[in-house]
């Protein structure tokens, strides 16, 4: 292993982001970040979640438990499993769902977004989920929000994807029956990822000792280490005895200048290959938040193969939701049993 | 209190005896978690059905999330056959306001369309908040609003007694 050394754990002293999600009276109101939640409440939702499996078996795939509430997905930024996924998990729970696909300027934020969200609050909506391209919008909504009011982020800039990150905790709770003791490599670019962040945190709150982050230094943040996390750039070397890996994207639209040295030498060094996964333990699961680029950062063999758990993420993907819509819905009310 | 509560075993002999003489082909037993999934299991042992057991938590179909919120470990329901065409005894520990059994309802509609449902609790206490009676019942026993009677279990089933405001 290269670099990294193991920090104090941070989930002592919340940050005022993760302080932000609570109201006064200690109940989460928003989902905004994995950061700072402390291990009972991620372990809640995942437990919620995996009674919310069954639901999407039924032949009524459809429970009360938010009828009557309105949710709203604000999305900013182009999405389609994340916004149907949201989409189906708040109507499995029988609220009403308006999809809002919206594009702006990234430079005309603050009270542009604001107006639409005032504007859709006096509509009496419950809840927002948000996505956009730039960092702490949903954050932004969150503080102006109307008393009642939830606000779920479903990914901003590159800040956190805290829902991804939850249902990918889920899958690796599901084939791995828990955490500790886990060895969990992320790969790919973790500089432009939402996602990698909220899993960091998440993995981290949950007890992960060993998380190797893999991709060429360009494509890491300075000072990630940080964060709890080993880094590496010789991918065969840092996949030994690997139980989780977790293949990134490579958003090629949030890049600018030269980053990479071009598509095929990446896919050489950093591909994930049935050859590279032998280095992995023999049941180690391969995940991937999708869309994937096949050929780039996984091959199509990896992709599809039997370790694969992909759409197994998307399927988890709806419980998890669905358990993170009903917290927040309930947690608005007293907490008698 | 010093009042003795019968025996469980016997009020569920008492169940099973009610149910007996108008009992259809395959029914299907399905207990209300989790003190209903209890009586359940004993009652379909003494009514000699081979068929499995179906267990269903209501928490999702709850009229009063928006007031209580959600319970945090929430247990999966499990009706094991198909239940289409089927009669269905619905089984719960103690009859209240209602609301529950209502919830139930909802919930076993939602995995098929049973042929017919009836009710059988191991105690009716009074104070229906809904036009919900049972079709077989243990012992009916009328109890001031702030007394309680809940069963214990699932090893050894027994009624107790319990104020509410303690």
């Amino acid at each position: 292993m290269s670099g990294g050394t193991v920090q104090p754990d941070a989930s002592k002293t919340p940050s005022a982001a993760a302080r932000a999600q609570f109201d006064q009276d200690g109940r989460l109101r928003h989902f905004l970040t994995t950061e700072g939640l402390d291990r009972g409440v991620l372990v809640g939702i995942l437990d919620l979640a995996e009674s919310f499996i069954g639901v999407g078996t039924r032949r009524i795939k459809k429970v009360p438990l938010l009828h009557g509430k309105t949710v709203v997905n604000l999305f900013f930024e182009p999405s389609t499993r994340t916004r149907t996924t949201f989409e189906i998990a708040a109507k499995r729970l029988s609220a009403d769902v308006i999809n809002m696909s919206a594009t702006r300027m990234s430079t005309t934020k603050g009270e542009t977004v604001l107006d639409t969200v005032k504007t859709l609050e006096a509509m009496h909506t419950d809840m927002f989920v948000v996505r956009d391209a730039a960092s702490g919008t949903a954050h932004l909504i969150a503080a102006h929000a109307a008393p009642g009011v939830s606000i779920i982020n479903a990914g901003d800039g590159r800040h956190a994807h805290p829902t991804q990150a939850m249902l990918d905790m889920f899958t690796i709770r599901r084939h791995k029956g828990g955490f500790e003791s886990l060895s969990v490599a992320i790969t790919g670019d973790i500089l432009h990822s939402r996602v990698a962040r909220s899993q960091i945190h998440a993995l981290r709150q949950l007890g992960v000792e060993d998380i190797r982050l893999i991709a060429p230094a360009t494509l890491l943040p300075t000072r990630v280490e940080s964060l709890g996390v080993s880094t590496h750039h010789d991918m065969d070397e840092a996949l030994e005895g690997v139980d989780v890996l977790i293949m990134l994207r490579l958003q090629t639209e949030r890049m600018d200048g030269q980053l990479l040295p071009g598509p095929e030498e990446y896919f050489r060094c950093f591909g994930l290959t049935e050859r590279r996964l032998k280095r992995a333990k023999p049941d180690a699961i391969v995940m991937h938040p999708g869309p994937i680029n096949r050929g780039l950062e996984i091959s199509s063999a990896v992709a599809d193969g039997p370790r694969s758990v992909i759409l197994a993420q998307v399927t988890n993907g709806i419980a998890v939701r669905m358990s993170i819509m009903a917290r927040l819905m309930g947690e608005r009310a007293e907490g008698k049993s | 209190m010093s009042q003795r509560l019968p025996d469980v075993d016997e009020l569920i002999d008492a169940l099973a005896e009610q149910l007996r003489p108008t009992l259809p082909d395959r029914p299907l037993v399905v207990g209300i978690h989790s003190g209903g999934a209890w009586v359940a299991e004993v009652l379909r042992r003494r009514l000699g059905l081979d068929s499995g057991l179906g267990t269903i938590d209501i928490t999702f179909y709850r009229d009063d999330f928006s007031t209580i919120g959600l319970h945090p470990q929430v247990n999966t329901s499990h009706l094991p056959e198909d239940l289409d065409d089927r009669h269905v005894i619905l089984v719960d520990d103690v009859l209240q306001t209602g609301r529950t059994v209502r919830a139930a309802l909802n919930e076993i509609f939602s995995y098929g369309r049973p042929r017919s449902v009836s009710l059988a609790v191991l105690v009716d206490r009074g104070m229906r908040e809904l036009p919900i009676q049972a079709d077989a019942c243990g012992l009916h026993v009328a109890l001031p609003p702030h007394r309680q009677i809940k069963l214990l279990g699932p090893d050894g089933l027994a009624l107790r007694l319990m104020d509410a405001r303690q």
